[in-house]
């Protein structure tokens, strides 16, 4: 007897004018699991996240979060109830210092209501919290780094912000659209630990992802998407043994290409 | 070809109030460099009525107050919440109309009448401007300019509240020194209390909807609330200069939705440094008495006007508070290379 799933995707489409982005796709997220999904560029993994996190109406097609439509529901409201995400292209604010950009957050109805912050009072100062937030993050507490404009920090520094933006909201659910991508290899080797320690923090996320190989290392599950279509699901190997995953992705010639160098 | 022996450099003056600690507070000299720029911009506000020697003049200084309400409001719309509006002349005409109609139809005083049409008025200019929230940039500053131009053709052909006649017999103010002194102190209240309202965790929330609207939803928060929320603040200062106005004239007719009073604090707020809050209120210290002493020349006053205007835009055009702001803060001197 499993559990409910936490959430559940069912028969989503999406089109946008007679671009069909999505077409009936379904798949069930479990708590405490970590979600992969890839796919070529335009294959609408973006688009799934919009359609979950409200960005975007979906054309036909249910969301349930544990057991209740959030179809249709605005992207505040659903962040309330701690589905939260990630930009692909990073939405930081700019003219405030990084620590700054916490004090957002932390100002939402969902972190007054979830609390258990450290420092005075039910919230305690939201900018000490957000430096607090920015330290288990990665940024250094001591360096002048959360304290710069948030301009002109570097991408990797950026990825972490967006992630912080989601823990200031106590999150159930973290739908990352590509965290990893335009990072170093060393940033995301630093960035994995904080990904499997989120999972062993009990929350749930779904990872967009064109780093196969670190999607891999942290993923249970894994999608994959082609033409708006779930092409198929299932663990790391067995998805990567998959013809058509290997014809989507490298399209047929190339795929036998690196098959003989393999 | 000569070679620079020297050039100029900028230094940050060496006292410890700019890091807005309790560091202030250490000696005399560091709590007046911090306090002196205030009470310069109090003070100076405050004496001038005695300044002013004919009535004339008293009167030009309740019009640059009533203008400076809409330059807060639009630098505080446009540029800490993102809402660039040209609806200045729909704020002051609600506002007007407003309170004429409390004063006229219900009697009550100014006093009462003036914070009233401020509150009302704010209220129904949100809720008129609420379907256009979710616009940005331009299409928000274009559908904001319609808004009194609509507001002034409907009281015309509809020939309400006076129609083209506008509303008479308004009360006027208790006294002349009564009507300064509430203008001037209500205009500092405004600065002030705008200054500490950015500056707060919910002001950081305002400016953020204008870095980024996307990631505020993303944060759990309904954009538009904020948004108005801020046009509730915005409007209610126009609002209250527009009420203000009609007390001061004892008339109110559609000219308070003219488009001077969209247009005017846009300039003010170019000359005076935009998203500095007091800089919008200078600029309409200089362009409103300006404006009256060039009325000598008669047809040629905007040409004048607009000479002045392009000067400071050309040659200043970070505005005069950014300026002074650096002045004060930093220092030059030339050093040997």
């Amino acid at each position: 007897m499993t559990a409910p799933p936490l959430l559940e995707v069912r028969e989503v489409t999406k089109t946008f004018g007679g671009v069909i982005a999505l077409n009936r796709v379904s798949f069930d997220l479990h708590e405490g699991e970590i979600l992969g999904i890839i796919g070529p560029n335009g294959s609408g993994k973006t688009t799934v996240v919009n359609c979950i996190t409200g960005f975007v109406k979906v054309s036909s097609g249910t969301v349930l979060y544990r057991g209740k439509s959030i179809t249709g529901k605005p992207p505040h409201k659903i962040a309330d109830l701690g589905i939260t995400r990630t930009f692909q292209i990073m939405r930081p604010y700019y003219s405030l210092p990084a620590y700054k950009n916490l004090v957002i957050p932390l100002f939402s109805g969902r972190a007054r209501r979830t609390g258990g912050w450290r420092g005075g009072g039910r919230l305690g100062d939201r900018h000490t919290v957000g430096i607090d937030i920015l330290e288990d993050i990665g940024f250094e507490r001591d360096s002048y780094v959360p304290y710069k404009t948030t301009a002109t920090l570097p991408t990797g520094y950026l990825k972490r912000l967006e992630l912080a933006r989601c823990l200031a909201l106590k999150p159930e659910v973290i739908l990352c659209d590509e965290i990893f991508s335009g990072l170093s290899m060393s940033e995301i080797a630093s960035m994995v630990p904080l990904i499997e320690r989120l999972q062993m923090d009990g929350v749930t996320l779904i990872m967009i992802e064109h780093r196969l190989r670190e999607l891999f290392r942290v993923a249970d599950r894994v999608m994959v998407f082609n033409f708006g279509e779930k092409l198929l699901e299932g663990t790391a190997d067995e998805v990567m043994a998959d013809e058509r995953v290997r014809d989507a992705y490298f399209g047929s010639e190339a795929a036998d290409e690196v098959m003989r160098h393999a | 070809m000569a070679v620079a022996q020297r050039r100029r450099e900028r230094i940050d003056r060496g006292i410890k109030v700019r890091t807005d600690g309790f560091y202030a507070l250490m000696s005399w000299r560091e709590l007046g460099y911090l306090t002196l720029p205030r009470f310069l911009l109090i003070a100076g506000l405050l004496a001038l009525p005695f300044l002013m020697p004919s009535m004339y003049w008293q009167r030009v200084i309740s019009i640059v107050c009533i203008y400076a309400f809409l330059a807060l409001s639009f630098d505080f719309l446009a540029h800490f919440v993102g809402l660039v509006s040209l609806g200045g002349a729909f704020f002051v005409g609600i506002g007007g109309y407003m309170s004429a109609v409390l004063n006229t139809e219900l009697g009550l005083a100014p006093m009462l009448a003036i914070p009233a049409a401020t509150l009302l008025g704010a209220g129904v200019c949100t809720l008129l401007l609420l379907p256009c929230l979710p616009l940005r940039g331009v299409y928000f500053a274009i559908v904001t300019l319609m808004y009194p131009l609509f507001a002034a053709r409907t009281i015309e052909a509809l020939d309400i509240l006076g129609g083209t006649d506008g509303i008479m017999g308004i009360d006027s103010f208790p006294g002349p020194w009564i009507e300064q002194y509430f203008v001037i102190g209500m205009l500092l209240l405004a600065i002030f209390g705008l200054r500490r309202l950015v500056n707060t965790d919910f002001g950081l929330v305002l400016q953020a909807v204008k870095d980024n609207d996307q990631a505020v939803r993303a944060s759990a928060m309904n954009v538009t609330r904020f948004k108005a929320i801020a046009v509730f603040i915005g409007s209610a200062m126009g609002c209250l200069g527009g009420a203000c106005l009609v007390h001061i004239y004892m008339w109110a007719g559609i000219s308070q939705f003219a488009l001077d009073f969209s247009v005017l604090p846009i300039a003010a707020t170019v000359i005076g440094g935009a998203g500095t809050l007091v800089g919008p209120v200078l600029g309409c210290l200089i362009l409103v008495p300006a404006s009256e002493m060039l009325r000598e020349f008669g047809t040629l006053r905007i040409v004048f006007y607009s000479l002045i205007l392009v000067g400071f835009i050309v040659f200043r055009s970070d505005g005069l508070m950014v300026w002074a702001r650096r002045k004060y803060h930093q220092f030059e001197r030339w050093t040997e290379i």
